[in-house]
């Protein structure tokens, strides 16, 4: 028996090792934006829904630390976030929408079900704003400091033990 | 009802794939003859419940049936019927009941017709085969029951991915399908003929029909999905090294190198290990491949249902399967003896190199492949594209397609140069002609400059082998050899000229004006919107026209699918004997303008159009294979006819 005959199996075998030990890893799938430690993008966007505001980005520059929450009344998770961006809101924090490729009556009907906890809601048809900030899917959530910087950014919805974090993140932007 | 037959049949087939295997096992240690007959009739039994399960599937999908969780999730009433029925398949359970499925019907087969080996060898086989069908049968019935219900029917399905929505991609997945389970009976044979140590030309000859065939099936499926991605993606690319595309290559290159050595093996008794090694090595790269795509621990454009849980399964088949036939491998190559010997300068001498060459480029792609893979365990982030496979894979590629053009002229055995002397002359002059040409018409980069001289010489040496012969009595098995190489030039001359002279043009133009790239002049006449079934459009109206011949109307779309929500673009093509213009329309850009991209690519439809001359040869020589051997059989059986008359 020549020793050679077994080179296949011990590559083989290397292969199995790498690809045993990937499949254990957790898979981080998120693509962080290179935009966060930047200013905002100039936008200016209509009212995602009659009764609302429209978002622009004056509106984050008056010294005032803000969420940006990236959500669309399609989204299912964004439903299952509802919850935490109340109690967001009801620890004080500002929270500022911008819907997704929405129709008003759909994100007027979300808001009926699942509550409003935004102060103003843009509507951002074709994404532009949402790439422009470097968000890839809804929902996305980023801590806006006074000047219009963006600070952190929160990918995929909120849950219980995310709502702390964005909460000390928001006192930091406002420091 | 149907959803339980179908869930009934499974468990049968995998039960007769339990008894195919422990009988075979049996039969091969002495005294179990008693148990070898039962390994054929399990064979049959199994291929027929297997794919009376597969039926029950595309029933269930033909009627919508929402209570089965998979038609629910994958499928939708206001679905086309031919886009239904495509679901059944176009899913992870689905797609692997279809493969089991034509996998158990290709066992049942061998075990009809092929008598041609001795009789352990093929019962080891079948064994085999059963092994590799039990795997499966666990990971369906295990994780991935396609047969699931749901607690409470579905009102509406949530539809199939709109990007796969496509008639080309209904058909494309099980093309590929097929071509793994040829693979997967090439694999069968070779560990069947380890196991007996029969490693014969015989044992080439039966294995041949079943790699060509898989080679065939390999070869259509990677050319319509190039397509498709050309045409569907729109981004006017025909190849990304992506993945999934990646896991479809490896095995044809690995098929192709197979075809050529069990070539060797059948005419020449030479390459027995090598060839039991590629049989090996070619049905694993078909898991490996499978493994990387349906575990997602690589990313990918495709969208498959990527599921870790999946992933640790199909892991631990590929550990028992490919593990197992490498260390069989391993314990019984050395006692495989050696074949018949040749001189380097002969026809099995340049199969040798070819078969050199394809594995190194596959070395190349898995290594590109998995490289991002080995990185990560260490923190590092790459990803490999065209910048290493293009030049790394070219410099192993271009020998293996000059020894390409000369090997068919080379006699079996041993043969001299000087022989063949004025082909080479006439094979050189030509690549050294069209280089000169190529040069002519003005600057370009080394790969495509030596991709079209190469071309063109290969296109011309690849017919040299019928000369002086009369075409009528060439076999059927040579004009495929010459069609697919001739195939493989013309393709070759696509790729090459799609890189070489491809203009790219991106305008923002109003209603009314024209853009120009290339010879055409494309004047945007309107644009309006428009609907399908699940989908509405913007569509652009173009008026393109070539070097001021009479317009063709072109309309590209940007569609927009509500089930799912989705954004897909439509391209227009504008096809000529001589190149694609390929058009694409955007998003408004403000001020009454739209965004345009165009192409001009010429010759890019070379690619296709050499990829299916490459499948007809394989074809070609498929159906001379099967015919020579039915021809035999008839003759064995008349001489046996004869001698029991004689006896009588």
């Amino acid at each position: 028996m020549r020793w050679w005959w077994w080179i296949p199996l011990m590559l083989f075998a290397g292969f199995l090792g790498v690809a045993a030990y990937q499949l254990t890893q957790p898979k981080d799938d998120f693509v962080p934006s290179a935009m966060v430690g930047k200013p905002l993008p100039a936008f200016e966007l209509p009212a995602a829904a009659d009764g609302m505001s429209g978002v622009s980005t004056a509106d984050f520059q008056d010294g005032k630390p803000r969420l940006l929450n990236i959500w669309a009344s399609w989204c299912l998770p964004c439903i299952a976030e509802a919850p935490q961006l109340e109690q967001l809101k009801q620890d004080g924090a500002e929270i500022v929408g911008i819907a997704i490729r929405d129709r008003p009556e759909d994100v007027a009907a979300f808001l009926a079900r699942h509550g409003n906890p935004y102060t103003r809601i843009g509507a951002d048809d074709l994404s532009q704003v949402q790439l422009a900030i470097g968000s890839s899917g809804v929902p996305e959530t980023f801590v806006i400091d006074g000047k219009g910087v963006i600070r952190y950014q929160h990918i995929g919805d909120i849950r219980a033990e995310h709502v702390p974090i964005l909460l000390e993140k928001l006192r930091e932007a406002g420091e | 009802m149907i959803a339980e037959l179908g869930l009934a049949a499974l468990w049968l087939a995998a039960a007769l794939a339990a008894l195919q295997l422990y009988a075979g096992t049996m039969a091969l240690r002495p005294g179990g003859e008693g148990v070898a007959a039962l390994v054929r009739p399990a064979a049959v039994v199994q291929g027929i419940a297997c794919a009376f399960a597969f039926l029950m599937l595309l029933w269930l999908f033909a009627i919508t049936d929402l209570s089965v969780k998979l038609v629910a999730a994958n499928s939708h009433s206001a679905k086309p019927m031919i886009f239904k029925l495509a679901g059944a398949w176009g899913n992870h359970e689905g797609s692997m009941l279809l493969w089991v499925a034509v996998m158990a019907l290709s066992g049942a087969l061998i075990a009809l017709v092929e008598r041609r080996l001795p009789e352990k060898t093929m019962l080891a086989t079948l064994a085999a085969q059963a092994f590799v069908g039990l795997g499966f049968y666990a990971f369906l019935i295990a994780s991935s029951n396609p047969f699931e219900r749901l607690p409470q029917p579905a009102v509406e399905g949530l539809g199939l991915n709109p990007l796969l929505q496509d008639i080309g991609l209904a058909f494309h997945p099980p093309t590929l399908y097929f071509g793994y389970v040829g693979l997967s009976v090439a694999f069968s044979f070779a560990v069947g003929a380890l196991l007996t140590r029969q490693v014969t030309p015989e044992f080439a000859r039966v294995m041949r029909p079943w790699v060509l065939g898989a080679w065939v099936f390999l070869t259509l499926g990677i050319t319509a999905g190039s397509y498709w991605a050309y045409y569907e993606l729109g981004w006017g690319g025909w190849w990304f090294w992506d993945p999934v595309e990646n896991a479809s290559l490896m095995p044809w290159l690995a098929a192709t190198a197979l075809l050529h050595s069990a070539s060797v093996l059948a005419a020449r008794d030479a390459l027995r290990a090598w060839t039991i090694m590629l049989g090996v090595v070619a049905f694993s790269m078909s898991m490996v491949g499978t493994f990387l795509v349906r575990s997602g621990i690589l990313t990918s454009v495709h969208a498959f249902a990527v599921d870790p849980e999946r992933g640790s399964f199909i892991l631990v088949l590929l550990t028992l399967y490919i593990g197992g036939a490498l260390a069989l491998f391993a314990l019984r190559a050395g006692t495989v003896s050696e074949g018949q010997r040749f001189a380097v300068t002969s026809r099995e001498g340049a199969l040798v190199f070819n078969n050199v060459m394809l594995s190194a480029i596959l070395g190349i792609v898995l290594l590109g492949t998995l490289y991002p893979l080995l990185t990560e365990a260490f923190g590092v982030r790459v990803s490999v594209g065209p910048p290493y496979f293009n030049p790394v894979g070219a410099i192993f590629a271009i020998p293996m397609l000059l020894v390409m053009a000369v090997g068919p002229l080379l006699r079996w055995r041993r043969d001299s140069i000087g022989r063949i002397q004025r082909p080479l002359i006439l094979i050189g002059a030509i690549i050294l002609a069209a280089l000169v040409a190529v040069l002519a018409l003005g600057e370009m980069s080394v790969l495509p400059l030596l991709g079209l001289a190469i071309a063109v010489g290969l296109a011309v040496a690849s017919f040299l082998p019928l000369r002086g012969r009369r075409l009528t009595r060439v076999p059927l098995a040579v004009w495929g050899m010459v069609l697919a190489h001739f195939g493989l030039a013309v393709a070759l001359f696509g790729m090459a000229s799609e890189s070489a002279f491809s203009k790219e043009r991106l305008a923002a133009v109003a209603i009314g004006e024209t853009a120009q790239v290339g010879p055409w002049e494309v004047t945007l006449s309107e644009v309006l919107p428009a609907a399908g079934p699940n989908w509405t459009a913007i569509e652009g109206h173009l008026l393109a026209s070539y070097a001021d011949g009479n317009p063709i109307e072109l309309d590209p779309q940007s569609r927009s699918f509500w089930a799912p929500l989705q954004e897909t673009t439509e391209s227009a093509l504008a096809t000529r004997w001589n190149g694609q213009l390929y058009a694409v329309v955007g998003s408004e850009a403000g001020a009454g303008r739209w965004q345009l991209r165009l192409w001009w690519k010429p010759f890019v439809t070379f690619i296709w159009y050499g990829g299916m001359l490459v499948a007809l040869g394989g074809a070609l020589a498929l159906i001379g294979r099967v015919i020579d051997d039915l021809r035999r059989r008839a003759v064995l059986a008349r001489i046996a006819r004869r001698r029991s008359e004689e006896a009588v």
